[in-house]
C-alpha cells in the first residue's frame, strides 16, 4: 500500500530524510517513530502528497508521489490528536463538512453520517457542539470522520495521547476493526507504549530508518524489556535535536 | 510539616455544573516526588492552579509550605516554582532573556542561583541567543524548568511537563527531576502517561475529579485484585472478539502487542486457567496461541480501579 525506495528530501545542504526504504502492506498497522527532528514529519508530508521528494521513489495507495500527489490526497485519511474536528460545529456538521471535503455526494454523506452516528452511539448528541464531547468520544469521532470516504490508508498522528485507559483500549479496537476491513493504518507517535499496538514499527534517527521490525522482534534484537528501551538505545546517539 | 496538604478540596466550573475536583485530600512529604496520574479532564490542572494560588477552591483547605493557599497566597508565590502544561515563556525573547526576566521578577539573578540550574542550563547555553519560540520541544521544556527553578523554590509544580516530548528527552527530564529531588526540593508532577509513574515515589491515580488510589507505584501493582494473563496469537482482532465471549474471564482488552485477560482470584491454578482458555480459543479455530500469567502494569491497575465496562 506504501512503497518507498531511497526516498530523500533535502532542504539546501540539509538532508531531512535520507534515502529511506520500506513497504507497508494492505491492512497493516504500521508505527512510524523517531525523535524530535529525525525527519518523521517531512517523510509523512511526502507520503501524503504535500511535499515533493528530492530523489528516490515512492507510491502510496498505488499512486506515484511525483506524478499523482492529488490522487494520493483523495485516497488517504488523516487524523491528528491535536486537531481534527471543528469544536464550534456540531457532530453532524463536522461529518457533513468532512464528507463534503472528501467529495462524497449528499446522499452518501447522509447514509454514511447516520451509519457513523449509530456505530458510535451518538444519536442523542448529534446536534450538539463537538466542544462539549468527552475526549474519548472526540477521538473516536475524529477517527471515524477521517475514514468516512473509505480511504486506502489513514495517517494517525499521536492518536491516543491524554485519553483514559478504557477509552484508549476502545480506540485501538476500532483501529483493529478498520485494519481488518483492509484499510492500512500509518501511526506516528512519541509514545512508545502506543507503538506496542502496531504490527510493525520503524524508528527514524537523523533522517534514516535505523530499525524496522515487529515490536517483539525489536525488543528481542535490542534485548530490551519494552519499546522505550529500544528507542532509547537507538535515539540516544542522535545528533539532531531540532523540531 | 508537609510541604503540600489538601483537605476536602472541591472545585466546580460554570456555576457548579462542571465538577472538576471532587473532595480531594492528600499530602506530600518533604523531598518527595509525588505524581498525579490521570487522563485529560481528571482534575489535575485545577489542583495545580489551586495550589499555585491562581484559582480559588469552592470548598476545603490547602496549604503549601505551611501557608494557606487563600489567605497567604502572596507568601506562597515567592516559594514555589510552577511549570504550566502549556508552554508559557516569551516566544520572542531569547533563552537568556527569558531566564533573566524570571530571575528579576523574583529579585534574583542567574548568577545567584546558577548552581541549581547548572546541569540543565549547560545543555541550553549553546542556544542562549536563540528565541524561545524557535527551540525544539525538549529544549523548551528544559528552559521552562530553568525558569521555574531560578528563584530556588522549595516546592516545584510541574503540570504535564513531558507531553509532546520525545522519549529520549523525557528520560533525561525525569533524571533531572530526580537530581532536584535529591537536593531537597519537593515535586508535584502530573502526567497522562501511565508508563511514567515508575519515576515517582508515590502516585495518586485520578479520574473525573476523584482520587482512585494513592500509594507507591509498586504497592498499587501489588494490590491488583485479579489474576492477569497475557494472550498472544496470530489474528489479534478475531482473538479479541472471541476472548470477550469467554464467560470465565472477568475482562479482556488489547494491551500493546498482546491481549490482557483477567480472572478472579479463586481456587483455580494458573495452569488450569491457561488450559481452559486455550481449549476455548482452539475450539474457535485459533492456532499457535501463547498464554502466560503476567504482572499488571499501571494501566491494568487503573482499569481495574475504574471498573469501566470496556465492551459496553
Amino acid at each position: 500500500m506504501i512503497k518507498a525506495e531511497k526516498l530523500t528530501k533535502r532542504f539546501g545542504n540539509f538532508i531531512a530524510v535520507d534515502a529511506i526504504s520500506f513497504d507497508v502492506a494492505k491492512g497493516e498497522i504500521f508505527g512510524f517513530l523517531g525523535a524530535n527532528g529525525a525527519g518523521k514529519t517531512t517523510a509523512m508530508r511526502m507520503l501524503c502528497g504535500l511535499s515533493k521528494p528530492s530523489s528516490g521513489e515512492a507510491s502510496v495507495a498505488g499512486f506515484d508521489v511525483f506524478r499523482y500527489p492529488e490522487k494520493i490526497k483523495r485516497n488517504i485519511g488523516y487524523m491528528s490528536q491535536k486537531f481534527s474536528l471543528y469544536e464550534d460545529l456540531t457532530i453532524k456538521e463536522n461529518i457533513e463538512f468532512y464528507g463534503g471535503i472528501y467529495g462524497l455526494t449528499n446522499k452518501q454523506i447522509k447514509d454514511k453520517g447516520k451509519e457513523l452516528i449509530d456505530m458510535l452511539d451518538l444519536q442523542a448528541e448529534a446536534n450538539k457542539l463537538v466542544r462539549g464531547l468527552p475526549l474519548g468520544w472526540k477521538q473516536k469521532l475524529a477517527f471515524s470522520v477521517a475514514i468516512i470516504h473509505e480511504p486506502k490508508i489513514v495517517f494517525l498522528d499521536e492518536p491516543t495521547g491524554g485519553v483514559d485507559p478504557a477509552n484508549r483500549k476502545q480506540f485501538w479496537e476500532l483501529i483493529y476493526e478498520t485494519a481488518d476491513k483492509g484499510i492500512t493504518i500509518f501511526v506516528t507517535t512519541h509514545y512508545l507504549d502506543e507503538a506496542e499496538y502496531c504490527d510493525r514499527v520503524s524508528i527514524m534517527v537523523d533522517g534514516k530508518i535505523s530499525a524496522l521490525d515487529t515490536p517483539s522482534g525489536l525488543k528481542k534484537k535490542y534485548n530490551a524489556k519494552d519499546m522505550n528501551e529500544v528507542f532509547f538505545q537507538l535515539a540516544r546517539n542522535a545528533t539532531r535535536s531540532g523540531d | 510539616m508537609n510541604p503540600i496538604t489538601l483537605e476536602n478540596i472541591t472545585k466546580t466550573y460554570e456555576k457548579g455544573k462542571i465538577l472538576a475536583v471532587d473532595d480531594v485530600s492528600f499530602s506530600v512529604n518533604d523531598s518527595e516526588m509525588f505524581g498525579l496520574i490521570g487522563p485529560d479532564g481528571a482534575g489535575k490542572t485545577s489542583i495545580f492552579r489551586i495550589l499555585t494560588t491562581l484559582l480559588l477552591p469552592d470548598k476545603g483547605t490547602a496549604t503549601v509550605c505551611g501557608k494557606d493557599v487563600v489567605k497567604e497566597y502572596k507568601a506562597i508565590r515567592g516559594m514555589v516554582g510552577y511549570m504550566p502544561g502549556r508552554f508559557s515563556l516569551y516566544q520572542d525573547l531569547s533563552v537568556e532573556e527569558n531566564l533573566n526576566f524570571f530571575a528579576s521578577l523574583f529579585n534574583t539573578s542567574i548568577k545567584q542561583n546558577y548552581e541549581l540550574i547548572r546541569d540543565i542550563y549547560i545543555q541550553l547555553e549553546p542556544f542562549k541567543d536563540r528565541r524561545a519560540g524557535k527551540l525544539s520541544g525538549g529544549m523548551k521544556q528544559k528552559l521552562a524548568l530553568c525558569c521555574a527553578l531560578i528563584h530556588k523554590p522549595s516546592v516545584l509544580f510541574l503540570d504535564e511537563p513531558t507531553t509532546g516530548v520525545d522519549a529520549v528527552s523525557r528520560f533525561e527530564f525525569w533524571e533531572m527531576l530526580k537530581r532536584l529531588k535529591n537536593q531537597g526540593i519537593t515535586i508535584l508532577v502530573s502526567t497522562a502517561y501511565m508508563d511514567e509513574v515508575t519515576h515517582c515515589d508515590r502516585i495518586a491515580l485520578m479520574q473525573n475529579g476523584k482520587i482512585l488510589d494513592m500509594e507507591t507505584p509498586n504497592n498499587i501493582i501489588k494490590s491488583y485484585p485479579e489474576k492477569l494473563f497475557e494472550l498472544k496469537g496470530e489474528k489479534k482482532h478475531k482473538l479479541l472478539k472471541d476472548v470477550i465471549t469467554y464467560q470465565e474471564a472477568v475482562g479482556s482488552y488489547a494491551s500493546g502487542e498482546s491481549i490482557h485477560v483477567t480472572f478472579e482470584k479463586n481456587q483455580k491454578t494458573d495452569a488450569e486457567i491457561i488450559k481452559g482458555l486455550k481449549n476455548f480459543l482452539e475450539q474457535k479455530g485459533h492456532q499457535r496461541i501463547e498464554i502466560m500469567a503476567t504482572i499488571p502494569n499501571i494501566e491494568d491497575c487503573f482499569l481495574s480501579l475504574t471498573k469501566t465496562e470496556i465492551h459496553g
